[in-house]
């Protein structure tokens, strides 16, 4: 009598908890950190809209979001840089690779008196790779007509840590300058010169804050922290020779200056070749299994990566992200699909 | 035998066997405390023997030369910590001078009868304070108040004495001095505090026999009080160095994560806690093994300051017996 009492109980409860797992499906994603406030607002508004569906997305920085994907420890994963060859091989289920949203390289500068300052190609490269170490170098003044330019060090802020943003930076740098390519590379850690100048913070409020602080000081930052701590940005010289401010309408531009047409699953756009284009922008892509085995999942994270490629990039834009052009957005449906 | 149950059964008396119940709670405390100590032991070593295995492959593949190279760069596949190994030895031994100073300095003041009892303790309670302070407030602070106020001195020893090599190059923001006086500053309480309990222990009639052969009251606290309390005071630097040789936060935020090995004091150095905190998210595997020998190294370091400590403690209380 007990017994069948107690077997009535886990029916009921067993019944229970499968029909509560058949409205709520929970999905989980880590990695990148630079696009996590959009990813946090996307996967929030996204959870409102759809009730039984949540989805988290972790800030844990894009190494190790590849490592949790491998390991299937997650549903997906967001990385500013690309996977090696060994590591998209050991992704059990195939991969899918769909770019998100893109961000900008900024070179924020702490000069109290100057409003404008124009670092041509040929420069600001240099910079980074200390071989010019003072504001009133004659290169940068002859770029800067008008403007006085103190007699003071400049200071490199770099970041301390491993990042997406230090391998966009070093990707983009090491494409227009030889020297740069050669002596520290690209990577989402490198070596840099080793000159008292070159300071390190970690993160991207870090490198804000030693900027701010520093007198003659010039960080790379994501365009997001520049903007929201009114930090004035260099204009930096494109490939066709213009000088260009910053803007999420010059990153849309770089970016539809991108080849999406061919196999490659990360595409770069190093040196932008429109007349309006700001030079250092890249994408940043979100990774998901061709199969992911559990197929309530699969299709919550196909709706949800179809509603962030439509009314998501509308809040991008808001964020001081770039929205994406047409042509990125068309390849992106026809990859959805393959998220099974 | 009859006698001794005679006395159990009668009330009242203070002598008993213990109970079935007690020599049961007995023996259940006394094996809670081996397994806790135990486990206390085991935790340590799996900590160890994780850390250490994670380690060897880049351990063999990079042998001792890690320990002499001071570069990073994952792309190409160069690691070394000389410069890390430098600046957390720099870094902790001058914040450790500075702490060790006025800490002792602050126990002496509090502890002999310098203040009245009551506004000891508020004195006390406001160092203590000191350590409860998260490590990113005392980045922030770093950041924006040490630095700049630093910065104008920095420049004018730089200007003046740039002959000297702790002088040697100029301070655009973030470096070794801030982070020294940083690290002082968190560490003190540290070393204020246990210095303070080991001159508060020294039982009362020493001092009184002190000023009974008529010493001064300098002379009482020179020569009498700071060697009876050298045992508890040098435990206190030990323990500050140890929190100075691990502190991550602070010091990553303020100390310019700079692969470089130099004398100045104004020149962006690095730790071996910071290397670990900032690389360690966006590693690589092979970077990842790296950082693991790294910390190894940091875990070594901490063990031969400690024990190193021990031995010194134990030699200076010897002296002081004699």
């Amino acid at each position: 009598m007990l017994f069948r009492f107690a077997a009535a109980a886990a029916l009921i409860f067993a019944g229970a908890a499968s029909s509560l797992s058949a409205q709520s499906v929970r999905v989980n994603g880590a990695g990148a950190s630079f696009p996590f406030p959009l990813y946090a607002t996307w996967t929030q508004a996204f959870s409102q809209q759809n009730s039984g569906v949540r989805i988290d997305y972790q800030s844990t920085g894009s190494g190790a979001g590849i490592r949790a994907f491998i390991d299937r420890t997650v549903d997906f994963a967001g990385s500013d840089a690309e996977m090696t060859q060994e590591q998209m091989d050991s992704v059990e289920g195939g991969l899918v690779v769909i770019p998100a949203t893109a961000g900008k390289v900024v070179l924020a500068y702490n000069l109290p008196d100057v409003g404008e300052l124009r670092l041509p190609r040929s420069v600001y490269p240099e910079i980074f790779r200390g071989a010019i170490t003072r504001w009133n170098d004659e290169r940068i003044v002859a770029a800067n007509p008008g403007v006085t330019l103190p007699d003071m060090q400049i200071t490199v802020v770099r970041r301390s840590d491993g990042a997406g943003t230090n391998f966009i930076f070093t990707n983009h740098l090491s494409a227009i300058d030889e020297a740069f390519a050669s002596e520290i590379g690209v990577g989402t850690t490198v070596q840099w010169p080793n000159l008292a100048n070159f300071v390190g913070a970690p993160r991207n409020d870090g490198v804000m804050a030693t900027t701010m602080q520093t007198p003659g000081a010039l960080g790379y930052v994501e365009y997001g922290f520049a903007r929201m701590s009114n930090t004035p940005m260099a204009m930096l010289e494109n490939a066709s020779g213009e000088f260009i401010l910053p803007s999420n309408d010059a990153g849309t531009l770089a970016l539809s200056s991108g080849d999406f047409s061919g196999d490659e699953l990360f595409v770069y756009v190093t040196d932008p070749s429109d007349p309006g284009a700001y030079p250092i922008t890249s994408m940043t892509w979100m990774l998901f299994y061709r199969n992911h085995g559990d197929p309530q999942v699969a299709e919550a994270l196909r709706n949800f990566v179809t509603w962030a490629m439509d009314d998501g990039q509308a809040m991008a834009a808001e964020l001081n992200y770039v929205p994406l052009p047409d042509a990125v957005k068309e390849s992106n449906r026809a990859k959805i699909a393959e998220i099974q | 035998m009859r006698s001794s149950d005679k006395g159990a059964d009668k009330a009242g008396v203070i002598t008993r066997p213990p109970s079935a119940g007690e020599l049961l709670a007995n023996r259940v405390f006394r094996g809670a405390a081996y397994g806790v100590g135990a486990a206390t032991l085991l935790l340590l070593a799996f900590i160890i023997v994780v850390i250490g295995g994670e380690a060897l492959p880049a351990m063999v593949r990079e042998g001792f030369g890690f320990l002499g190279r001071a570069v990073w760069s994952p792309g190409r596949g160069e690691f070394g910590i000389a410069a890390e190994i430098w600046g957390t030895l720099y870094s902790s031994i001058l914040a450790l001078i500075i702490a060790g100073v006025f800490g002792v300095a602050i126990a002496i003041f509090l502890t002999q009868d310098f203040l009245p009892g009551k506004v000891a303790v508020v004195f006390r309670t406001i160092i203590e304070m000191l350590a409860a302070i998260p490590s990113v407030v005392y980045g922030l602070w770093g950041i924006f108040v040490v630095i700049p106020a630093i910065r104008p001195t920095a420049n004018w020893l730089h200007d003046s004495f740039g002959w000297f090599p702790p002088f040697s190059t100029s301070m655009g923001g973030p470096g070794l001095a801030p982070a020294v006086i940083v690290l002082a500053i968190m560490v003190l309480p540290t070393v204020a505090a246990i210095s303070q309990d080991a001159l508060r222990l020294i039982p009362y009639k020493v001092k009184e026999a002190a000023y009974g052969m008529g010493t001064t009251r300098w002379e009482a606290i020179v020569k009498v009080m700071l060697p009876t309390a050298s045992g508890g005071i040098f435990a206190s630097l030990v323990l500050g160095f140890g929190r100075a040789l691990g502190e991550t936060m602070a010091l990553a935020m303020i100390i310019g994560n700079a692969n470089q090995i130099s004398w100045s004091l104004f020149a962006p150095a690095n730790t071996l806690a910071a290397l670990l905190a900032s690389t360690f998210p966006e590693a690589g595997d092979i970077e990842r093994g790296a950082l693991m020998y790294a910390a190894v190294v940091l875990l070594a370091l901490t063990l031969v300051v400690n024990m190193l400590g021990v031995l010194v403690m134990q030699f200076t209380s010897r002296q002081t017996v004699n």
